[in-house]
């Protein structure tokens, strides 16, 4: 895409408009922060509420897939901040191999997610699926809780992938030494990530028994 | 970029030591503070990102200004909600 | 016949110079145009159509209400009306209102940029907020919503017929054209000021929307997803929301007026930067207190975040967290009390020049002070748990949205309606508006006060036959004001044709968009201006002698 680095309306110096796309991008960001943001706060109503119950439910979750698909989020993340500063040193050949690394960690992120879905399936963790019981209704309130906040999570990890892989095939993203794309791609992928560590403690850790 | 890329790693070492840590820490017998101290955890994790990988570290203010909105705000809703939640039950003795 | 370059007194120098009005006449060159002024004008025509269906609903209401026994409309179809005035008037009429139109047109041209940072986001979000508003109108008349505007759960989730889910999904969708919006207005003001215009330089109507756009940003997405779980709940029974599954009903209400109260001042707030422009330009005055009145704005904001509980004092709230939201409440009342003061003291000693918009902007602020006056009253829990869900509710945030946002966006259109058509409206008949909206406005909704103090709940239409007097007044004063609102559109739309050329500076206010011509250029100045001047510099003749900043 050479017309990123060109110049539109209304802006008069490409410095400004380059910071003006990452505010942008930034402000953004803040406000996908905000929509998970909605999500905690219904998940700490729920701890409030029923404090036992709450960590009972988190103990059938496998903790070893989520610490590991934090594990994996974290890799990918360092490889899109490697895209970005190899890209901003003139090295575009590393950058995309950094890109692509990126994308096949999220991609294998996605993988052990619906692993591990597969397995809550067969365990009858999913509500309204054949076979679903739950302990208590808190249980099922918080299989529910789990599933729509993973699920809103992995769908932004689809569109943070998305943006690499347009970042990672335009070669001109690459060579621009201002890393516009790769930069904001690399931004909303390290949010992914920052929810991901959020969701993590609420999700997996209250009960590792 | 050499030393920048050694650096983005040692963050990335400093990344999985805090998720060791947080996993040794949820399985300690450590009672009301387990909560408190993995959110503790997410927060020096999610600092750590912002920081060094969103390169907050280099922005000017306003980038900074907004990210940290979002936190403040966050923090805002959650201690407002939670003082409903946390007090409902006192009057209803 | 002259065109706008020549009313500047200069020859047509370039093709820059032709009005931005002539740029191009093809539809085409309107429904794929990135020009902050054209999508400005795409939304002033689309929230004028939501307005009017909006006061239909309000008419059928106000019908309705004739009667105690409500004969016009069945309940069912009454809590459909009402519902339907709520959902259009709120996210498709007041929401956009003044930011998406007079915002849009203004702010570039006010700090000198040659549009909004992101042009064509500008007019994804006009889009957005089309599709949306169309989905929720074919939603709303088609299948009926009867939640009200507020969703509440477990009547949206369980028990509500119509199309509830396909309803909030609309307004999901419309707030992204909100969050895209705010996100434009907030890289616009930080990347794209003129040479000069410094933070202490930059009018207040700029302030508020700044505070404005920063309530777009981080309010709206936890509309989004509230919504998000009701749709699923309602769908799927996720019961986040359902007590039968442990959820907590309450949860909705934190969410939900964790967006909708900072929301009546995303209504207000730029109000508030209107009445600042039309008080000074009017008196011929300095603000009195610029910084006062531009940090309120942002106060305003960020206080507007902490006090959403007091919709919910009788939900079962805790009484504690009560007494918290109660008192910030009362807080937020200081920076709005810090405005009004400082508008009235800008008009002491004034050269006053009364005009429309002064009209329009001194009724705004007798109606915001009744407003938010009654809002300190509704925020002390005993006189709450007296008068929730009352027409005394109802009246209050009438005065607030009604009384103050939409007096200032007439009093907005005819401000600058000289620089964004480069015509001149007949003056008398737009006094006469003025006057008759203002006292439309208090025949409507003062008895409402007074219904809701004696007891008559809302969203109710049949009703004790003592209230009838009061409510026959307040229907009587409905139909006045729906003579007020309509006056504009005749002598507006007739100065298109007939209405004389306006000057580059009709009120010889200060302000770079009156140094641009009547319409401005397509890329709003020929020249790059430079800001060597404070806001409100006035008087004009003397630059000089005022060093603002």
């Amino acid at each position: 895409m050479p017309e990123q680095r060109a110049l539109h309306e209304p802006f008069h110096h490409p410095a400004r408009q380059r910071q003006a796309d990452r505010l942008g991008m930034i402000l953004f960001l803040a406000s996908e922060a905000m929509l998970f943001g909605g999500l905690f706060a219904a998940a700490m109503a729920l701890r409030l509420l029923y404090p036992a119950d709450y960590v009972a439910a988190s103990g059938h979750l496998k903790l070893w897939l989520g610490t590991a698909n934090t594990a994996i989020l974290l890799t990918s993340s360092l490889m899109a901040a490697v895209a970005v500063e190899t890209a901003r040193g003139g090295r575009p050949r590393l950058s995309g191999y950094a890109l692509v690394a990126a994308i096949l960690l999220g991609l294998l992120f996605l993988g052990i997610k619906g692993y591990e879905y597969g397995s809550e399936y067969r365990e009858g963790l999913i509500p309204g699926l054949h076979g679903a019981h739950f302990e208590g209704r808190v249980q099922h309130l918080f299989m529910n809780f789990y599933f729509v906040s993973t699920g809103l999570h992995a769908l932004h990890v689809i569109g943070g992938i998305a943006l690499l892989t347009i970042a990672a095939f335009s070669r001109a993203a690459r060579q621009d030494r201002t890393v516009l794309l790769i930069g904001n791609a690399a931004l909303y992928w390290h949010l992914v990530d920052i929810i991901w560590v959020f969701l993590y403690p609420t999700l997996y850790l209250p009960d590792v028994s | 970029m050499k030393g920048l890329l050694i650096q983005l790693g040692l963050v990335w070492v400093a990344l999985l030591i805090l998720l060791a840590a947080t996993v040794i820490a949820a399985h300690l017998p450590l009672g009301a503070a387990k909560p408190w101290i993995s959110y503790a955890i997410a927060f020096a994790k999610a600092a750590l990102i912002l920081w060094v990988f969103m390169e907050m570290r280099k922005e000017g203010a306003i980038a900074r200004l907004a990210m940290m909105a979002a936190m403040v705000w966050l923090i805002m809703m959650m201690t407002l909600s939670a003082s409903d939640y946390l007090t409902r039950g006192w009057l209803s003795g | 016949m002259s065109d706008a370059a020549l009313d500047m007194g200069k020859p047509a120098e370039e093709v820059e110079d032709i009005s931005y009005l002539r740029a191009g006449h093809s539809l085409r060159s309107w429904f794929l145009t990135t020009d902050h002024k054209r999508i400005a004008i795409l939304y002033l025509v689309s929230i004028v159509f939501f307005f009017l269906i909006g006061g239909a609903a309000a008419a059928m209401i106000r019908l309705d209400l004739l009667t105690p026994a409500g004969d016009l409309m069945t309940n069912e179809g009454y809590n459909r009306a009402f519902s339907l005035h709520g959902i259009i008037m709120v996210w498709f009429f007041l929401i956009p209102s003044i930011p998406n139109t007079i915002g849009n047109f203004i702010i570039p041209l006010m700090i000198g940029a040659r549009d909004l940072a992101f042009p064509r986001l500008n007019l994804l979000s006009w889009y957005i907020y089309i599709v949306a508003g169309f989905i929720a109108l074919a939603v709303v008349l088609g299948g009926g919503v009867d939640t009200g505007w507020t969703f509440y759960t477990p009547l949206s989730t369980m028990y509500a017929n119509g199309m509830v889910a396909a309803t909030v999904i609309a307004v999901f969708i419309s707030g992204f054209s909100t969050i895209l919006t705010g996100i434009n207005f907030i890289v616009t003001i930080h990347k794209l000021r003129a040479p000069g215009m410094t933070w202490s330089r930059l009018p207040l109507f700029i302030w508020s929307h700044y505070a404005v756009s920063i309530i777009f940003v981080l309010a709206t997405p936890v509309l989004a997803i509230t919504l998000l779980l009701v749709a699923a709940e309602r769908l799927f029974g996720i019961g986040v929301f359902d007590p039968a599954l442990g959820g907590d009903p309450l949860l909705f209400q934190h969410l939900f007026w964790f967006y909708s109260h900072p929301a009546v001042y995303i209504m207000v707030l730029p109000a508030m930067g209107v009445i600042s422009e039309l008080i000074t330009s009017a008196a011929h005055k300095r603000i009195f207190g610029y910084w006062f009145v531009a940090i309120a704005s942002i106060a305003i904001a960020v206080i507007g975040f902490l006090v959403w509980g007091h919709h919910m004092f009788v939900s079962g709230q805790s009484l504690y967290a009560s007494a918290v939201f109660s008192f910030l409440s009362v807080a937020v009342a200081v920076p709005s009390a810090i405005k009004v003061y400082n508008w009235t003291a800008t008009l002491y000693k004034g050269d006053i020049m009364i005009d429309a918009p002064l009209l329009f902007a001194l009724g705004f602020i007798g109606l915001f002070v009744a407003g938010g006056l009654t809002g300190l009253m509704l925020a002390m829990l005993a006189i709450d748990v007296h008068v929730h869900d009352t027409y005394f509710v109802v009246a209050h945030f009438h005065y607030i949205m009604v009384g103050g946002t939409v007096t200032a966006f007439f009093g907005a259109l005819h401000y600058w309606w000289p620089k964004i058509t480069g015509r001149l409206y007949n003056e008398t008949l737009a006094r006469i508006a003025a006057i008759v909206i203002l006292v439309g406005f208090n025949v409507t909704f003062f008895p409402q006060f007074m219904l809701g103090y004696e007891g008559m709940p809302r969203r109710y239409h049949v009703y004790p036959p003592e209230f009838q007097l009061l409510q026959v007044i307040s229907s009587a004063g409905a139909a006045l004001l729906a003579v007020g609102y309509a006056m504009p559109a005749f002598y507006l739309l007739w100065s298109l044709k007939k209405g004389p050329r306006a000057p580059a500076n009709p009120w010889g206010a200060t302000g770079l968009e009156w140094t641009t011509s009547s319409p401005p250029p397509k890329h709003n100045f020929t020249q790059q201006p430079v800001v060597v001047r404070g806001p409100y510099d006035y008087p004009l003749e003397h630059p000089a002698s005022r060093a603002n900043a």
